[in-house]
């Protein structure tokens, strides 16, 4: 396990995600009210970038004619065909148990105390005062 | 094994096609593209009149979308305008992103089959015609154009076919299932007449206007309820077709039926080859089993894919309908796109996926 620096954390804004490479993987990193998660990039059905994805809520309903939408921005729809992915674990809505994309943990750290440490940061300079996502692969 | 014979081994020559993709979906960058291709007498009504299809709310769609354009979210060209509307990028994210040797275009703007006005109809198909070669035909090679007729218009239709047969660069005539009438009826012939004389075959894409509810019980609800109708909507075509006689009539004719689902045509055959047993009398001009028509005349596109589960299930229902009778098809840019890496998840011997992925659709166009 190693931990990557994959970005500042002012460069994603709230309901935004970015494509980043780390150690050879395409990661989709998502900014959901301020928390930052990320996902594999491909989509297990047909191999669509989830980055590209809208990032929507959840629709639900107890019976016919009565909606619900919460969880709003915490799930991303496969830019393709719709499938639905909870951001924070990855799992299929429809299928949670066996169609699912791998979540990686992702932490954010202050530059000054990412300069110290089993961190990687070979793609861009880190300066002591702003803020880093950091994803653990 | 020493270099010489190495040398002298036959080498199978290299097949010209490996992926072609039947379904192609090409659009303007806005409506105003068509026309340079349009009379000014047609630009001046369109401007005053618009069109009208025999539908409600005649501009819009059959019914909302699930997605804008109905495209994948990652098609829209960075230059601007609507996915399908941008050759380079077109090329760059699906002719060469996929590798596609040939892309069969089916354009479905303006819908000149379900316009009421008929010499509006008329002009429009032709201008459309005309637009695939001048946007896409003329300067990118790898792309095919369908030739747009107005199958509520039959003499206007087989005049536009007889304009664009010696074209090479188009391959099919390009009718909607969804019509006035049934296609196999007898007012239709010539438009089949004139496929078979150019050996032009004839491609189906789901929808069109008819003016008919989508289905028989009435008008769906929801979109994922209405995009079941297009099934519906096939089978009533094929029914006609084989029902009518046509195939009787013209043996030589070929159909492909795009984007229309294929799990459904074993067990459709089979329903139908039972009532020919009981009620052939009825028909007498339908000489043969349905199932045998529907086997000999009648192509399917594989997008979008059946994905049952387990998957390899499907390979039964492949070969019930016969591997050389499925050709490979993306829908690209709609949202429901099948990607050839991933979309065959059913275990295929190396020649049914060639024959999936190019060699069937050599077939049907003649391409050999």
């Amino acid at each position: 396990m190693a931990r990557h620096v994959v970005a500042k954390v002012d460069e994603l804004d709230t309901g935004k995600s970015k494509l980043v490479k780390v150690a050879g993987r395409d990661i989709a990193l998502f900014n959901v009210k301020g928390e930052f998660f990320a996902i594999a990039n491909r989509c297990p059905h047909e191999g669509a970038d989830l980055c590209r994805g809208q990032m929507v809520g959840l629709a639900e309903s107890d019976e016919p004619g009565q909606y619900r939408m919460t969880r709003h921005g915490e799930l991303v729809r496969c830019p393709w065909h719709g499938w639905e992915f909870d951001i924070r674990t990855g799992k299929s809505w429809c299928d949670p148990a066996r169609t699912r994309v791998k979540s990686f943990d992702v932490s954010v750290s202050k530059g000054g105390a990412l300069t110290e440490g089993p961190y990687q940061a070979e793609t861009f300079p880190v300066s002591i005062d702003e803020d880093y996502v950091v994803v653990e692969i | 094994m020493s270099e010489a014979q190495t040398l002298e081994r036959p080498v199978e020559a290299k097949a010209k096609y490996n992926l072609i993709d039947c379904d192609i979906h090409p659009s303007m960058k806005s409506p105003a593209e068509i026309h340079p291709y349009l009379s000014q007498r047609w630009r001046d009504h369109l401007a005053t009149y618009g069109g009208h299809t025999r539908q409600g709310l005649s501009e819009t769609l059959s019914h909302p979308r699930m997605v804008p354009e109905v495209s994948r979210v990652d098609s829209w060209p960075p230059a601007g305008g609507p996915p399908g509307s941008d050759l380079p990028f077109l090329r760059e994210q699906h002719l060469d992103g996929l590798g596609i040797d040939l892309g069969v275009l089916v354009p479905l703007r303006f819908n000149a089959s379900g316009q009421r006005h008929p010499d509006l109809a008329v002009a429009l198909a032709t201008a459309i015609n005309d637009w695939q070669i001048g946007k896409f035909l003329e300067p990118e090679p790898r792309l095919r154009g369908s030739i747009i007729a107005t199958q509520e218009d039959p003499a206007s239709a087989v005049a536009e076919i007889n304009r664009r047969a010696s074209d090479k660069r188009f391959l099919q005539i390009l009718l909607p299932p969804r019509s006035i009438e049934p296609l196999g009826k007898r007012r239709h012939w010539p438009i089949f007449e004139a496929a078979v004389s150019h050996n032009l075959p004839i491609s189906m894409h789901v929808g069109g206007v008819g003016g008919h509810q989508a289905t028989g019980a009435g008008w769906p609800s929801y979109y994922i309820e209405e995009h079941h109708s297009q099934v519906q909507t096939m089978e009533a075509v094929i029914a006609s077709l084989i029902f009518e006689g046509v195939f009787e009539q013209f043996p030589q004719l070929k159909l492909s039926f795009v984007e229309g689902g294929f799990s459904w045509v074993p067990a459709y055959g089979w329903r139908m080859d039972k009532a020919w047993a009981a009620m052939r009398d009825e028909v007498p001009h339908v000489k043969r089993q349905p199932s045998e028509y529907l086997r000999e005349n009648i192509w399917f596109t594989t997008q979008p894919m059946e994905e049952p589960n387990p998957a390899k299930n499907l390979a039964d229902t492949l070969r019930w309908i016969g591997t050389d009778r499925l050709m490979f098809s993306t829908d690209y840019p709609h949202w429901d796109f099948d990607d050839p890496r991933y979309a065959f998840k059913v275990p295929l011997t190396a020649d049914e996926k060639a024959a999936i992925f190019a060699g069937n659709a050599v077939n049907f166009y003649g391409l050999n």
